[in-house]
């Protein structure tokens, strides 16, 4: 074997995120990405040799492996197609599934896409985990991670107004994005700590909304980002996963997130991610987890993430602009989210991120993560071939 | 230039008809002991991890989640999951081998029926806008494909009837399956309809249960076991969901998986065909070529064991197990999914020559 064949990105679609898409099926939801994709990459159906999906819970729209209903809106039909499901972190896992097919040289041009149509369900049920031995809190994904954001609060010391100025940043940044879920240009630092506290230090304003939603992604061989006008180059991409409930496990900075990372940096040729990395889209679904997750993914050390956050060195001006689509906060189709990281992250090393654009942006990480800040999957993309 | 990659242990449940003294953790856990036992390995030794399973067994969103913990997933693992059969996790795990990023791989299937109503939980899977809403369900939906058959003049129910009595005699040589019996076809015959032109005896039975496999490339398979069970061709492909729109007498996707997967390169001994209907035997036969003289489910197939999510995992299980043992030379292993064999895998596995 000669090694990994190179994948490239060149094709990105994603839908209009809303509360609501009471205009579209799940087959229309999914189609309307997957066509915008196509359109980039300037093929058609019949260019692409296999499709991977992914998406969080069946239950969020009631439909049990919602691939086979979708076989053909996907143009899937005498295709492989399949199906991935890594919770939170599955937008991220999908891609890179979609990518080893092209790396193992099984395929050359793949389709990926994954969703979330939340709307048709009540995804916060749904998204309360239950502690074993314990009553069933119901309190949604919020309830679960509050304690650990407090514990982080406690750890670093960090002043109790960093999570409003990720949610500020992050909801500005949204208004760049005409794509976004959220619009909302009124929104200032005193309207976000007025907001109603949900999970205490969480706030509403500081809470990712609910989406329908969805992202779709055209990887090539090597031939087919050479032909390219701007792929995005694949430099690396890695997971991973540990228990829900173990002894020493950290849960504020978890092991599986710190080797996650390690792992696509090593691929990537990065030893110094705040001077190497121009942009990062990381999955921030509550402010507080962006000074989590700059310690987590080496931006900071730990302790330090807070002082990135509070110096405006993640803005879309500062050094190390985070979430400049703006993020999970202000879009959140759960199956898609992940991937609309990993796909904002190829968009701007392709230069055609718009108003949201990283002036210079050559090379960008996408990172998702899901369960109990569990699973973790992150890829390194970058303008120049690696 | 792939890659040879073997099936280097296996391992699984009983099929149990119920299973109530133990959750899908405690069921999995002594399969997984066991897979990796067989051949000395732990979890630290494993390059990957990917397993198959669905919450809508499960009645809970994320439930393949807290499975994860029963693996032992410390330090933390490279690991994904699949909401298909485990069969499709097993793909997953190939390419990952053929990607050179791993070298080894354990694959998990596991589901439990048995506290829901699968017939019409299945029918979740339908077109949720057009047909799911009038809840027709699984077997009522194989019984339309087996009409379509009859209607067609290329099966008769005496040969339905002949598949199921086969299926049953042979699992009686096997520990793991839910039902084993000795029915002759004109037996079956002479049952009533469950839903015309089914009988009882040519549908599957539901079971609970769970199936382990690991893979191993190149060296690293002769260094685990003296007897890989080397993995030729592998493929998947899905046919139209809409059931009005396709030929429910064939299976296109399925001839296709096995004419890339290269079932047709050389004569094969046996297969395991994930036929949970007896009519869907016929089927997939003719779409994979295998004449008179292939033994087809000798363990008696999923018409004597069928644990969704699992079933098709172990269809490559019994087919690498009978390749290891020498029973077999080259043996065919099929997955299906969905309605009415809707998508279709197909492996193809062979011995040292």
């Amino acid at each position: 074997m000669a090694g990994k064949e190179r994948v490239a990105v060149i094709g990105c679609g994603q839908t209009r995120h809303e509360a609501t898409r009471g205009d579209v099926s799940v087959a229309g939801l999914v189609r309307e990405a997957a066509m915008r994709a196509l359109e980039d990459a300037r093929m058609t159906w019949a260019d692409i040799d296999a499709v991977v999906i992914g998406k969080a819970p069946d239950f969020f729209e009631g439909l049990m492996m919602p691939e086979l209903y979708l076989a053909e809106a996907l143009g899937a039909v005498g295709k492989p197609i399949l199906r991935v499901h890594t919770a939170g972190s599955v937008g991220g896992s999908t891609a890179i599934v979609a990518s080893s097919l092209i790396e193992s040289r099984v395929h050359q041009r793949v389709l990926t896409v994954a969703f979330e149509k939340q709307s048709e369900s009540e995804a916060m049920w749904a998204l309360s985990l239950p502690v074993p031995f314990s009553p069933k809190l119901v309190a949604g994904a919020g309830g679960y991670f509050a304690p650990h954001i407090r514990s982080y609060m406690r750890r670093s010391g960090a002043p109790d107004d960093t999570g409003i100025l990720v949610a500020l940043k992050d909801r500005q940044n949204a208004c760049r994005n005409p794509y976004a879920h959220l619009h909302q240009p009124e929104i200032t630092f005193e309207s976000i700590r007025d907001s109603i506290m949900l999970w205490d230090p969480i706030r509403y304003d500081e809470t990712c909304p609910s989406s329908d939603g969805a992202f779709a992604m055209v990887l090539t061989d090597e031939a087919g980002g050479d032909t390219a006008d701007n792929p995005a180059w694949i430099h690396g991409t890695a997971m991973r996963s540990e228990a829900t409930i173990a002894a020493g496990r950290d849960y504020v900075n978890p092991q599986a997130g710190r080797d996650c990372a390690a792992d696509v940096y090593r691929q990537a040729g990065i030893t110094d991610p705040r001077s190497q990395i121009d942009t990062a889209e990381v999955y921030v679904p509550f402010s507080w987890y962006e000074p989590m997750w700059l310690e987590n993914l080496g931006f900071a050390d730990e302790g330090d993430g807070w002082k990135l956050t509070e110096a405006g060195a993640t803005a879309i001006d500062g050094d190390i602009p985070w979430n400049c689509s703006g993020g999970v906060l202000s879009t959140n189709p759960i199956g898609a989210s992940g991937m609309i990281r990993f796909g904002e992250a190829a968009l701007q090393v392709r230069g055609l991120a718009g108003d949201h654009q990283v002036d210079g942006a050559r090379t960008a990480l996408g990172h998702a993560y899901g369960g109990g800040a569990q699973f973790f999957a992150m890829w390194v993309v970058g303008a120049d071939k690696p | 230039m792939m890659r040879d990659v073997a099936v280097v242990s296996t391992a699984q449940t009983p099929h149990a008809r119920r299973v109530e003294d133990r959750n899908e953790v405690e069921m999995l856990m002594p399969v997984l002991e066991a897979v990796k036992g067989a051949i000395g390995v732990t979890q630290e030794d494993l390059d990957f991890t990917c397993s198959g399973s669905t919450d809508y067994l499960a009645g809970q969103g994320f439930s393949f989640v807290t499975i994860l913990d029963g693996v032992g997933p410390y330090p933390p693992i490279v690991e994904s999951h699949v909401e298909m059969d485990g069969a499709w996790a097993l793909y997953e795990a190939w390419v990952k081998i053929q990607t050179g990023a791993a070298d080894t791989a354990l694959v998990y299937g596991y589901g439990k029926s048995s506290p829901g109503d699968l017939p019409r939980v299945l029918s979740r899977q339908l077109d949720p806008y057009y047909t799911a809403p009038l809840w027709p369900d699984s077997v009522g939906l194989a019984a339309l494909q087996g009409r379509a058959l009859l209607d067609s003049g290329k099966a008769t129910e005496a040969e339905f009837a002949a598949v199921a009595s086969r299926s049953r005699a042979s699992a009686q040589a096997n520990p793991n399956a839910t039902i084993s019996l000795d029915t002759t076809a004109e037996q079956i015959l002479a049952e009533p309809y469950l839903v015309s032109p089914l009988r009882k005896d040519d549908c599957a039975p539901i079971s609970d249960g769970a199936a382990a496999v690991i893979l191993a490339a190149d060296d690293r398979a002769r260094e685990l076991t003296d007897s890989p069970a080397w993995i030729r061709g592998i493929d998947h492909r899905i046919d139209v969901h809409g059931l009005g729109q396709r030929d429910l007498t064939d299976s296109p996707s399925t001839r296709l998986a096995a004419e890339k997967a290269g079932v047709a390169d050389a004569p094969v001994d046996m297969a395991e065909l994930h036929a949970c209907f007896s009519p869907q035997e016929l089927i997939l036969r003719e779409a994979l070529g295998l004449g008179d003289d292939v033994d087809i489910n000798p363990s008696g197939g999923p018409l004597s064991a069928n644990t969704v999510m699992a079933a098709g995992l172990v269809r490559v299980i019994e087919a690498a197990d009978r390749v290891a043992s020498g029973d077999a030379g080259r043996a065919v292993a099929h997955a299906t999914s969905g309605p009415c064999l809707q998508q279709n895998l197909v492996c193809v596995i062979e011995g040292d020559d």
